[in-house]
Formats: structure tokens, sequence, C-alpha cells
């Protein structure tokens, strides 16, 4: 039978199947943060239940964590009192922990990739819904509750319900200054946030397969904004390239070995998908969120939309809203809209090759004075090599903060947060009613359109920007 | 988890599309160690003003919906992040049931672990309830578990579907993760065949 690669990794990953029980299926990494944990250790103590595999466990602090200077003390005392109940929680069960004093340290999501740890065919997951980022290296990687945290934690399994398979396929070449933020979030602004609903997304086409594996990692990374539990990409020589060498991954006879097996999850010619859709690449533009929902978005050269011409009643109400909060009246251009911060970060866009693109904007220009602007690399290993290459004296040098790693400014679980009708470029993913700081107002873009709103004031279409 | 057979309880029509996990309880409140005390903090930058005042205009606020343990929503309610504090918050102030035409899946995940029923009608017929509880003080369902049915004070009944684990989980407050146990040897078969 013809098989797409969600349905290879799902049958292969299947402890006990009956007809009128919910599938068991085995989760091979479970990875860990501060803030979706503690309840479920607690749980386990209560039961008197042990963690059964620690060594498919991996945990990390991230949510929290301060950005400024780490050798000082952390002034909020209920979220150090958080990151000080994990590292308990890890030492107690044996889980292995990058603390905030770790050079591995980072979001959840970068530092999984980076490690290794992230690897074709595997079953992962996190409490928290941009697991799905993982899917970019060929994983079936999705979001859980801490209830199901308690569960992998006590039995390394998931009761789960299988998902119906969608292929979005993007075709042809992306116009010069159109990104992997784009074509995600011009996928969102097709089929809306929940149009992946009850999904898995693959992504297939052309485009996809010419992006990066740190490019599809942004893709996935978004995918649970339109809905779906996951998003998938074939890997190819692209991916083996990327995870070689890497401290988790295999090494020598064991990693070929392990490549032969990858090369074996691709779809099959001929296997079927519940749905199909397909984009091409010359169609996407640069893209700016003007709403309170990802979906909520439009080309950089188009206008905030009039909530009269939205179709149904509950759209225009939720569109009124979303224009009342956001502050924006209809049918002004975007370009037109002036920010007061921009914030380059978080587990969509925080890699070096993100640093890279939005420090060749920056380099030779300064932040417009009516804007605060900083950088937050996802990862230690991140912030390194950016310092290597001396991305951060371009970023300083321009009138950037550079910070230390963690979620930060993408939910403003940390001191990092927007004042009340601030308005921010961002190259997070969410740009719900509060995210960023309560009253704040969100904008989501790439990293190339944030560096360039930071030095013009507003927002910009790259191409014109540095064409 | 506490069993859930069959609710009489007052409805509050809660008219929003989309509603995101960040909505039902904002990031502050995520920082607690502990499993409770996150009710009073359900809907937060909706429910109270700037000073800290209840906000007059929001909806669970109004007098003849306090003490409401259904919630009618719109399409897509819980989307975003996975926090399972939304369904303790949810759950914390009262809510034992929500009526909508679509929920996001990590939180009708999250809703059946914590003995809350999430129950997907139609987007007429939620319209046509909600329309009811706004015109009608005091408007009450009786929502029972076993039949799959949703009672009106008129008498109309709606049915809804609900997968077979999950109603068997709730009816009888199962403990999923006791029930995963006893496939352990299942498990260890697993790990070995597949040298993990």
């Amino acid at each position: 039978m013809k098989k797409t690669m969600y349905e290879k990794i799902w049958d292969a990953h299947l402890v006990r199947a009956s007809a009128d029980e919910v599938p068991i299926l085995y989760i091979d990494t479970h990875l860990v943060h501060e803030v979706t944990s503690p309840q479920a250790f607690e749980g386990l103590r209560l039961n008197n239940r042990k963690v059964r595999r620690p060594d498919l466990t991996f945990a990390t602090m991230d949510h929290n964590v301060p950005t400024t200077d780490r050798s000082l003390p952390i002034k909020d005392q209920i979220a150090a009192k958080q990151m000080e109940t994990l590292a308990q929680n890890c030492a107690e069960f044996d889980i292995p922990l990058y603390d905030i004093n770790s050079p591995d340290q980072g979001i959840v999501h970068v530092i999984g990739p980076e490690l290794g740890i992230t690897q074709p065919g595997k079953t992962m997951v996190c409490g928290d819904s941009h697991t799905s980022t993982h899917g970019a290296l060929g994983a079936l990687a999705f979001g859980i509750g801490t209830s199901e945290i308690e569960h992998v934690l006590a039995t390394q399994c998931l009761l789960q319900h299988k998902s119906e398979t969608f292929e979005i396929r993007v075709d042809g070449t992306l116009p010069y200054g159109v990104t992997a933020k784009d074509i995600i979030l011009s996928i969102i602004g097709h089929i809306g946030i929940d149009g992946g609903n009850g999904t898995v997304i693959e992504y297939t086409g052309s485009t996809i397969r010419s992006l990066s594996i740190e490019e599809r990692m942004t893709v996935c990374n978004m995918t649970i904004e339109a809905g779906a539990r996951a998003g998938m990409i074939a890997p190819d020589d692209a991916t083996y390239e990327y995870i070689a060498g890497k401290r988790f991954a295999p090494k020598g006879e064991a990693f070929d070995k392990a490549v032969e097996q990858w090369k074996q999850l691709p779809t099959d010619d001929g296997a079927t998908y519940d749905r199909t859709l397909t984009l091409n690449a010359a169609d996407i533009a640069p893209q700016v969120t003007w709403g309170t929902n990802p979906g909520m978005v439009t080309d950089v050269t188009g206008q905030v939309p009039n909530p009269a011409d939205m179709q149904s009643t509950d759209e225009k109400q939720a569109a009124e809203h979303a224009l009342a909060y956001m502050g924006l009246r209809p049918g002004t251009p975007m370009t037109d809209i002036s920010v007061d911060r921009v914030f380059i970060g978080s587990c969509t866009n925080s890699r070096i090759s993100d640093l890279r693109v939005a420090a060749d904007v920056i380099k030779g220009r300064q932040v417009a004075k009516t804007v605060n602007a900083m950088v937050v690399p996802g990862s230690q290993a991140v912030k390194r090599q950016a310092e290597s290459e001396g991305l951060d004296e371009v970023f300083r040098a321009a009138g950037f903060e550079w910070r230390e790693a963690g979620c930060s400014m993408c939910l403003g679980m940390n001191p990092d947060i927007l004042m009340p009708g601030q308005r921010c470029a961002s190259t997070s993913n969410r740009n719900f009613e509060g995210r960023q700081g309560k009253g704040g107002r969100t904008h989501l873009v790439s990293p190339q359109m944030a560096a360039a709103t930071a030095v013009t004031g507003h927002f910009v279409d790259i191409r014109e920007f540095t064409s | 988890m506490e069993a859930f057979k069959e609710h009489d309880g007052l409805v509050v029509p809660f008219d929003r599309i989309n509603v995101d996990t960040d909505q039902i309880i904002p990031k502050q409140f995520l920082k607690r160690i502990e499993r409770t005390g996150f009710g009073e903090f359900l809907f937060y930058d909706w429910r109270y003003l700037d000073n800290g005042d209840s906000n007059p205009e929001f909806v669970l606020n109004h007098s003849r919906y306090v003490g409401a343990s259904i919630l009618i929503a719109g399409i897509n309610f819980g989307c975003g992040s996975s926090r399972e504090h939304a369904p303790w918050a949810l759950q914390q102030y009262g809510f034992k049931v929500i009526l909508a035409p679509s929920f996001a899946d990590i939180f009708r995940n999250n809703c059946y672990k914590n003995g809350i029923l999430p129950i997907t009608l139609s987007a007429e017929i939620i319209a046509a309830i909600s329309q009811r509880a706004k015109n009608t003080e005091g408007y009450r369902l009786m929502v029972n578990l076993e039949e799959q049915s949703v009672v009106c004070p008129d008498g109309t009944v709606y049915t809804y579907q609900i997968g077979d684990f999950e109603k068997y989980c709730m009816l009888n407050g199962l403990d999923e993760i006791g029930w995963t146990l006893q496939y352990e040897a299942d498990i260890t078969v697993y790990e070995n065949h597949n040298r993990l």
C-alpha cells in the first residue's frame, strides 16, 4: 500500500492499535521546559510513578528566562521558582537539563535540531504548540498539554487519534525579498487559522525543496497557527548534511545506516492525501499581519482591510474588534504604519541564518530614533556563532540591543514586554491580543522586513528597500 | 479526574470567534507551579479593567450570567498555545461544558483530561442556543454524556458526537496513565524490538 510520510512514521510507532481503543503511540523524544512541566512532575510524585525513559527526555529553560546579564540574580521571584522547580525535577528524575547557565541553553525548538536530537522519522513531543518546528527534518512532532506530558513521562507513550493528511505544495522560484516566513504567513492567510484543524500538513513542491533546513523550520513552526498539529517536510540530502556531526546524531557507520532508513521516509509516489492545496511561489509577496491572529495578514503593498468587506457577521465583528485593538483604520497602506519596537527572535526566526539576513539589511544603517529594537538569539550557540561572525557588532552599531537567548518578547513571560499601545514589528509567530504585553500591538513579519522597519520606523517593502 | 455523567447548568453566550488560549489565560499567570488557582485569572485582560476592577462590559461579569457553567463559544475556540492552564482556568472558574461549532485540536484534548466536555454542534444550532440564552434570563441546558444529548428547556434535543474512548474516560473519570500502564509489557516489547 502506498503511504504518506506521516502514515509511515505513525505505523512504525504504534505500540498497540485495537479497533475500539485509541491507539498507543510510542514517543522517541520528549522535550521539556519550565512552564508547562511542573504540574506533570507533581502528578508523577502524587501517584508514585517514575519517568520511564529519562534518556529520551531533554529539558531546558527558555520561556521565563531574562535575556539581560545572566550573572545578575533573577528579579522575578515566581519565574525563578519555576526554573528552580525544573532543576529539582530534572535532578530527582535524572533528566538531562540545559539550564540558564548552560552553553547549550536556548529555545527548546532551536536547541533540539542544533544538538542533533531532532532526526527524521522520530516521534517528538513537547508541552509547547510550536513543537511542529521539528517536522522540518522529517520528524512527526507536535505540542501537547501538561496531562499528556505526565503521560509521556510515565509511559513514553501517548494515546493519540490519527490525523488526516494535508499536502500543501508550493512550486516555483521564490521572488526576491520573499522568505520562508512569507510562505507560511501567506498559507495561513489562504486557509485560515483553523484551516489545518484535524490534520498533519506535509509541505512539498520545488519551492519547499529549495529552502534551507532553517527556513523549513520557520515554515513548520507556524503550522500550528493554521490549526494543524504538525507540519512535516520530507528529509533529503540537505537534511542529512545538516544532521551530520551534531552531538546526538548517529556517528560513522551508524549514521550511514540511519540515512538509508531516512531515505525510506518520503511519501510514496501515488500515495494520496486527504486534502491538497497548491500555491505558486511567484504569487507570494512579503507579508505583514494587520490584526490579532496570524490569519489577519496581507501583502506589504496592501492596505488595512475594511471589516465591511468581510463575508460573515462573525468575521466582520472579529475584524472590527481587531482594528480597534490595533488602533488601525481601514484603507491605511501597510507601509504608512509606524512602529515603536522591533523584535527579532523567537522559535520562528532566531536562528543564525535569520540573524545573518537581518544583519545584512542593517549593516551601515541606523535604527530610527523613534524605534527601540532588540535581537534575541534563539540559543547560546546561535549567539556565540553570531558573535564570532561579528553580527552582534553590526546590530549594536545600528542601535539594536543584543540579548541572551530565550523566548523573550515572543510571549513576554520574562521582563521583555510591550507597553500598552506600543506597536511592534516582530519576527515571532503570534499577534494575539496582549501576547507581547497587555495592550501591545504586534505585526508579524520576516527578519528582513523587521530589520528594514527598524531603520525606517515604518513598514517598508523589502524589495524596494534593498534592491 | 472527576467523572462526568450529566450536567444541568446556566448558559453564557460568548460571541467571539477564534478565541485563543492567550486570552483564556494570559501568560503572566503561567508561572505558577501548582495546578490550581487559575479560575480568578480566566479571560483576565477582558474581564478586568486596567485598575483591576471588574469590566462591566464583559459578558461573564453581567449579573445574569454569574454562576454560568456552560459556555457557548464561536468557531475554533482555544486556538494557539498548548497551555493546559486554559482548561484549568475554565474548569476552576466553574465551567463544565463548552459548546462551539469547532475547537482547536490541542485545547479539545486538554479539556477531556480535565473533566470539561467540549461539544461540537453546527454553527446554526450554536447560534440558535446563543440567541435563546440572550433572550431568556436564567437559560439553562441539560447535558448528558451517556446519551450524548443536549436538552433545551423547551424539550428540543440535540445530539453530539464524541469518541468512544473519550466518552469512556469521562464517564468513569479514568486515569489515562493507568490505562496505558496496563499495557506496559507491550511497550517493553516495542522498545526491545526497536532497540530503543
